[in-house]
């Protein structure tokens, strides 16, 4: 297994793209950190980077990786290895190097220039992301055997869940608007990793006391020990459930 | 020669009534009220140090009364402490504490009725109902005061500095806190308030109706229930005050009902849910003030017509501007806004597009407050962008045409 994943990872660092994924991330971190000197305004334009880059990066690179590795996978599954090392061994290695670059990329210039909790949640926001987004890919990769396809399938989960479902959410918010619509907008937040993620970031921030009776609400249940527990089981389900469902998949796969 | 020998009739009146005027000393353990009996018209009472259990010590004449070191006057729990109903009452250094908690008298500290040329100075009020109550008064000087309470709600307790009916006075430098209201004014006119510290109040830091030709200058407003709520007045001036940290749902650094000729110059509001709520205001400007970290900034709803908003600055705020309406009847000018992502050709330091306050999202926000959970998604990013290139449902007229590339230097003494 650990074999397995130091090949994969030297695979990795060998295709230069972790290097200059982390090499954009810091320089992304040092320009915003250059422009504006509030912490929480830091905090918000990384917040907004990340909720974009973030989940489209995982799930290309993620792709890429599986198809690009998919002979070197096809020879390991010849080898009396289990499958579910092989294809651990694999997501672990992608997850690994996303993480690490966000750490690196982000952590580096924190480290810097001061960092609060609240961008320390932002990291574990940012990577919880990125084991979410790997896992998809990994899960639209091992369900077809085109390449092309699977990249498509995996910009679809991102298109999804940053832009159609939120359009969803306000569609069903307006044509709703005469009910108390405070408890069902939270319920529908859980079911958006990346929605969830920026909530729990943006209740971190003290502009949320700002927002009037919603985000008063919000902050109610997310500032509450109930709703933290509740928020990070959820975001842990988001992360575990994927790579899951790809793994089953994985399993009974005829390569 | 003549005026010479006015001026020494004047001066020998002057010292025979000077001469008149007594002083008595109120030991430890004597009656306020004996004494206050006993006093002749302008003498001066100079209270001890000690302790004075009493209660509704009553003034119906000129007086003037002295504390040393903060003699405590304990009104145990039972109506007011000092009535006044008198001219040329000067009432000073004293600590007043534990009036009644009831509402069918409103018991004070100090309560004046039809009074006039009064003045209240560098007293303690501490667990008092009301803190200073004033009716039917004019003339009268309300200075450096300290008054503190400790309800846990609102009903619990009264207004800090309370005037009814009164007019041609002066609040200054006085700190209220953990009352009602901290300066309550209603049908009070020609009233200055200068310098004031106005913090964590229940509901108001300031609150006044039908009180017109005032002025309220350099006062600090801070984590007050609600804010400051203001209404159907007419002419005031509001300059340099600080509005800061009134959080909450219906919480305003400023809110304006009804307000009209109005001027509000200089003040910064900061870090308040809403900066300035709006309605049914007309003819006042707004200048040189400085919104920072707001939530909104103005809450300018569509019964609002002809007021100005100039020279001011926008900076950090969640959402500048948003309105109930499409109709806009007031005019914006020469503001600096940080949202702005104009150019400068001509190099004149306005920009040469317009600048348009209102956002898509806060249009929708003003409609359903529940999609406030969609904020700063990427969908709200991409909405707000395209109604800034094509605007079809944010009001048209909302419209800053010489918007400023740089903040103005908004300087005020008042920290």
């Amino acid at each position: 297994m650990f074999k397995l994943l130091k090949y994969a990872l030297y695979d990795i660092v060998k295709s230069r793209f972790a290097l200059l994924y982390t090499l954009f991330m810091v320089l992304v971190a040092i320009s915003i950190y250059q422009v504006s000197e509030d912490m929480s305004k830091v905090s918000l334009s990384l917040l907004n980077i990340m909720l974009m880059i973030i989940p489209l990066i995982s799930a290309i690179f993620a792709t890429t990786h599986f198809f690009n590795n998919l002979e070197f996978t096809e020879l390991m599954l010849a080898q009396p290895v289990k499958r579910r090392d092989v294809f651990l061994s694999q997501i672990l290695a992608v997850i690994f190097v996303l993480s690490m670059a966000i750490l690196i990329g982000f952590g580096a210039p924190m480290l810097l220039w001061g960092a609060d909790a609240s961008v320390l949640i932002l990291l574990a926001i940012g990577i919880g992301l990125s084991v979410i987004f790997a896992g998809l890919a990994f899960l639209a990769s091992v369900l077809t055997r085109d390449k092309a396809k699977a990249i498509g399938i995996s910009l679809s989960f991102w298109i999804y869940f940053s832009l159609v479902y939120d359009g969803f959410v306000l569609y069903l918010i307006y044509s709703l608007a005469d009910y108390p619509l405070e408890k069902p907008t939270l319920a529908l937040v859980f079911l958006n990793p990346v929605d969830l993620g920026r909530i729990i970031m943006l209740m971190q921030l003290d502009i949320s006391a700002l927002m009037g009776y919603t985000g008063a609400f919000f902050q109610d249940f997310f500032g509450s020990a109930k709703g933290i527990l509740l928020s990070s089981a959820v975001m842990f389900i988001w992360m575990i459930l994927p790579v899951t469902a790809a793994m089953r998949v994985f399993k009974r796969k005829d390569f | 020669m003549k005026t010479l020998n006015l001026l020494f009739v004047t001066f020998f009146i002057l010292s025979m009534a000077s001469l008149e005027a007594a002083t008595i000393r109120v030991k430890n353990g004597q009656s306020i009220q004996k004494a206050i009996n006993q006093a002749a018209d302008g003498d001066t009472l100079i209270i001890e140090k000690g302790t004075f259990a009493e209660n509704e010590i009553t003034i119906r004449k000129p007086l003037t009364i002295i504390g040393e070191s903060y003699p405590v006057i304990d009104g145990k729990e039972k109506g007011n402490v000092f009535l006044v109903a008198a001219e040329n009452v000067h009432i000073r250094g004293l600590k007043i504490i534990n009036t009644g908690m009831s509402n069918m008298d409103d018991s004070a500290g100090i309560k004046f009725f039809d009074s006039k040329n009064c003045s209240v100075e560098d007293n303690i009020l501490e667990e008092t109902y009301f803190g200073l109550h004033f009716s039917n008064s004019s003339k009268l000087t309300i200075k450096n005061n300290k008054l503190s309470s400790h309800a846990e709600r609102e009903y619990q307790t009264g207004n800090g500095i309370h005037l009814w009916k009164c007019r041609d006075s002066f609040i200054e430098g006085n700190t209220v806190s953990g009352h009602r209201d901290g300066i309550y004014l209603e049908f009070v006119t020609n009233t200055v308030s200068i310098g004031n510290m106005i913090e964590a109040n229940k509901r108001y830091g300031l609150h006044f109706m039908f009180s017109h030709d005032n002025s309220y200058i350099q006062n600090t407003f801070k984590k007050n229930g609600a804010g400051v709520a203001v209404m159907y007045t007419r002419n005031v001036l509001m300059k340099e005050n600080i509005f800061e940290e009134n959080e909450g749902a219906s919480s305003y650094g400023i809110l304006l009902k009804d307000i009209t000729d109005s001027e509000i110059v200089g003040n910064i509001f900061r870090k308040n849910t809403i900066g300035i709520y709006m309605e049914g205001c007309s003819r006042s400007t707004f200048k040189s003030n400085s919104f920072t970290q707001n939530g909104w900034a103005i809450k300018l709803m569509a019964s609002c017509d002809q007021n100005t908003f100039e020279e001011n600055n926008f900076i950090a705020n969640t959402f500048d501007i948003s309105t109930n309406g499409t109709v806009v009847l007031n005019t914006l000018q020469h503001n600096y806004w940080d949202k702005y992502e104009g150019y400068d050709l001509d190099k004149n330091r306005t920009g040469d597009i317009p600048y348009r306050p209102i956002s898509l999202f806060s249009v929708i926000v003003e409609k359903i407050p529940a999609a406030m959970i969609l904020w700063r998604s990427f969908l709200v990013t991409l909405l707000d962008r395209m109604e800034k290139v094509l605007p079809s449902i944010t009001p048209e007229n909302m419209i800053d045409n010489s918007p400023k590339m740089r903040p103005y230097d908004i300087r005020t003494t008042n920290t």
